[in-house]
């Protein structure tokens, strides 16, 4: 941290001690060096405190007091997000919420789960396996992401095309406003009375309030998953092989492609069987009976086959799938072993438009002299490009996040978004204009406004405000993005 | 089938200089259900209406808000597409728009998903009259608040929605009917039950002491499971899904409340089972009779859920509950967020927003 610490500095601390034992509040700077960045480590910065608490009550204190002394509040779960929406605030409290780690009930006939926000994704499937039971959504990280962080990102995952977002797959939250009251939105019911919060506040990125509870959907284990890979000798072919399923009235489990450069990089990380020669590699996943699996898996090789697949492969085996899906899953380190850094992007596009916006990519990758890699959630249009740069030539770096910046607007473009599942951030704040009139973000500053009047929750991210008027002038800088 | 978007905005702007609130309206098979007795000047926009963009490859339809349902399920039937959310077409009158306002979805909806989880994006007014754009036309996009499926259920009251665009199905290939005898309790723990098993199951309500479980999908595994959890097979019976759908069982006729609880899943039936009818595999359940809302709230919240006169009763009272200060607070400041005058359909949803 530079310059001077905020006024609130000391009587922060001295109070905190009072709320939170000691190993609760981390204030050593080489300490908090660990949470100065999520998994978006481009963006670095130290907090003033790190807070930790092991109760909701703990919580509820901090941000009382926080917002008794005006102090910015930003919540971090496991620090796995891709957008620096975690990173912490220079003038401000980090709240932690990986020690609220518990599986509080787990109800077999109504199908639920009440967890607390420091629970892994993936520990919530493990503890309804004993009922054949598992929560939906899983994102790449979902050994380590967090249920609290996936509500604040709305974080999706390969089966999504499926089974749908978080906000599909959750019933009820406890949440904490900023000024520390506990709320609880949703209910045991498939609807609530009144404005869905529920629905306002997954993908708020904390900006809105701080989960401390979810109640989230489990679904029954289908009874048998089958993946088809298929290699095809160009992007346009799997492309069309992507619509023809869809076409045939299949909505498989998940639907991934993959390009050249990332078939080689995953194959060489996880020797998962890949067509190193393919141009591009469709995975396609089918579940549901057994009847149902073996019906689907034989169109859907069928339909491979008749538009041009180079090469096919059926799973027989649950390590046969999962090893599959390992090449997939694990395709972003794989990438990452290919150079120094990586830059991952986000942007989700009508299916149709993916053969053009490759070729798009291809051509800005000449460019600016910068290889890149995709990865595609072919069935729901999010395509992840990989810009693989070296981080230690700050050119590089600059010119990585203009390329990004480039593919986001052409995302827009050609009528999708700048952000499937990643969320905004820090990172994409400047994007958020290309996807937004002026009058929209205004909109989305009112919506902020009324959770958060002073604007002490993870301030700077996510939604840009504007400068409009008085109030918001009174506020410091440190809040205001032009 | 023509774009009125502007007349639309010079009404609320012209209902905003006279400070004249407006109660907006399309096809009408709304106006007694749901909300409460909202007594504004009406905006009728059922002039706005018509398919915008369906693209059946990519599972997206974009229609103007004052498009009839039936005009919908037209279009999807045609290329072998379903509203995954069944909603009550309500004698051809429901629209697209009205239907998300007041989140209305049909049987399959704990399966398939509600009109709300269907959302992908929308466009619509505010109180200001400002047309703004939320959401898109693909699955997956987080970019912002999620503004398009705040609407849902907030019946009007924070924006006209004039564009949405929703995500579809393809038309199941094979659906069977399975019929029971059984009482509302042991209804109530096999629809549970067989809704934790993978078959299927895309609608289950009980009735008259009989469970109705309805399996869907590709024919080899709608046979299987059929086969395998036994029952009588119902043949032709579309029309007592589409009745149920539509609410135009002989369960709905008549003068009598009717109340809808939202429930957990798994919660016991309560009250004169004569008088009830039990959806969503149990989370939706409608009641007939005379009852008052703290009665019933007070059942339903023990239940994890809550209570709404649906239709009939006293309209002019509060049909839902109230919630506590701190939920008031959050909604009172959300609308003066989108409609600081409250021009837009004044104590439909409360009468205090």
């Amino acid at each position: 941290m530079s310059g001077t610490p905020p006024h609130y500095h000391q009587a922060l601390v001295e109070r905190l001690q009072h709320c939170l034992p000691a190993h609760c509040l981390v204030q050593d700077t080489e300490s908090q060096r660990v949470f100065d960045c999520d998994g978006l480590s481009l963006y670095r910065e130290l907090p003033l405190l790190v807070a930790l608490p092991e109760t909701v009550a703990q919580a509820r204190q901090v941000l009382q007091l926080c917002d008794e002394l005006g102090v910015p509040v930003v919540a971090r779960g496991s620090g796995t997000g891709l957008c620096a929406g975690a990173m912490p605030h220079p003038e401000g409290l980090l709240l932690g919420l990986s020690k609220l780690d518990k599986i509080i009930n787990i109800d077999p006939l109504a199908r639920t789960a009440r967890v607390q926000p420091g629970v892994s994704n993936l520990s919530i499937s493990e503890a309804a396996a004993a009922h054949d039971l598992y929560y939906a959504p899983d994102p790449s990280s979902q050994i380590a992401c967090s249920i609290g962080g996936n509500v604040a990102e709305n974080s999706g995952g390969v089966h999504c095309l499926k089974y749908g977002l978080t906000v599909h797959n959750i019933l009820s939250l406890e949440l904490l406003t900023v000024a520390g009251e506990q709320l609880t939105i949703g209910s045991e019911g498939l609807d609530s009375p009144g404005y869905d919060l529920l629905a306002l506040l997954t993908g708020s990125e904390g900006l809105l309030g701080i989960v401390v509870e979810v109640t989230v959907r489990l679904l029954p284990r289908p009874e048998q998953a089958r993946v088809i890979m298929a290699g095809f000798d160009s992007v346009a072919a799997a492309g069309d092989a992507v619509g023809a399923v869809i076409a045939a009235g299949i909505i498989p489990a998940g639907l991934e492609m993959m390009d050249r450069l990332a078939i080689q990089a995953a194959e060489d990380f996880a020797a998962a069987g890949y067509p190193r020669d393919a141009e591009a590699l469709l995975l396609c996943e089918v579940d549901g009976t057994s009847e149902e699996v073996a019906q689907h898996s034989t169109r859907v090789s069928e339909l491979f086959r008749s538009l041009g697949a180079s090469s096919l492969t059926v799973s027989t085996s649950e390590a046969q799938r999962a090893l599959l899906w390992k090449g997939r899953k694990s395709a972003f380190p794989a990438v990452g072993r290919l150079s120094p850094d990586y830059y991952c992007m986000d942007g989700t596009i009508p299916r149709s438009q993916v053969t053009h916006v490759l070729q798009e990519i291809s051509r800005l990758s000449g460019e600016y002299g910068l290889a890149v890699a995709n990865v595609f959630h072919a069935g729901d249009g999010n395509l992840h490009p990989l810009i693989l740069f070296d981080a230690s030539d700050q050119q590089q770096i600059e010119r990585a996040e203009e390329f990004g910046a480039k593919i986001l607007e052409l995302s827009v473009a050609v009528g999708g978004c700048i952000t499937g599942e990643h969320g905004v951030g820090l990172e994409k704040l400047a994007q958020m204009s290309s996807q937004f009139s002026e009058l929209e973000l205004l909109q989305m500053e009112d919506i902020k406004h009324a959770f958060d009047p002073q604007l002490n929750l993870n301030p700077g991210k996510g939604i840009p405000i504007l400068k409009r008027c008085q109030e918001y002038r009174a506020l410091p800088n440190r809040q205001q993005h032009e | 089938m023509s774009d009125h978007t502007e007349a639309i905005l010079s009404a609320v702007r012209e209902a905003g200089a006279r400070q004249c609130p407006l109660y907006i309206s399309a096809g009408g098979s709304k106006q007694h259900i749901a909300g409460r007795r909202c007594d504004a000047q009406i905006l009728d926009i059922s002039a706005h209406r018509g398919i915008i963009d369906y693209q059946p490859g990519e599972l997206v339809m974009t229609a103007r808000a004052g498009t009839t349902l039936v005009d919908i399920v037209a279009a999807l039937a045609a290329e072998n597409q379903i509203l995954p959310f069944e909603p009550p077409q309500f004698d051809g009158r429901a629209t697209l728009g009205g239907t998300l306002a007041c989140n209305l979805s049909g049987p399959a909806r704990p399966w398939y998903g509600s009109v709300r989880d269907t959302v992908l994006g929308t466009r619509l007014i505010n109180g200001k009259a400002e047309l703004l754009k939320f959401g898109g036309q693909v699955m997956k996009n987080v970019a912002g608040y999620d503004v398009s499926r705040l609407q849902a259920g907030a019946l009007g009251t924070l924006g006209i929605m004039t564009e949405i665009s929703i995500r579809l199905l393809p038309r199941p290939e094979s659906t069977i009917t399975l019929c029971y005898e059984m009482s509302a309790p042991e209804s109530v723990a096999m629809m549970n039950q067989r809704a934790g098993q993978p078959g299927p199951l895309s609608g289950a309500f009980w009735l008259d002491g009989k469970l109705y479980l309805r399996i869907s999908g590709a024919a080899s595994a709608v046979k299987h499971t059929a086969d395998l959890w036994g029952g009588e097979q119902l043949d032709h019976v579309q029309d007592l899904w589409a009745q149920l759908r539509d609410m135009s069982l002989p369960f709905f006729a008549g003068d009598k409340p009717l109340w809808r609880l939202s429930l957990n899943s798994s919660a016991l039936p309560t009250g004169d089972p004569a008088q009830t009818l039990i959806d969503w595999g149990g989370a939706q359940r409608w009641l007939r009779g005379e009852f008052s809302l703290p009665e019933l709230q007070r059942t339903a919240q023990s239940a994890g859920g809550h209570a709404t006169l649906f239709c009939g009763g006293d309209r002019n009272s509060e049909v839902r509950p109230t919630p506590g200060a701190l939920a008031q607070r959050l909604q009172r400041r959300l609308k003066y967020a989108f409609d600081p005058q409250g021009i837009l359909n004044p104590g439909r949803l409360y009468g205090w927003l």
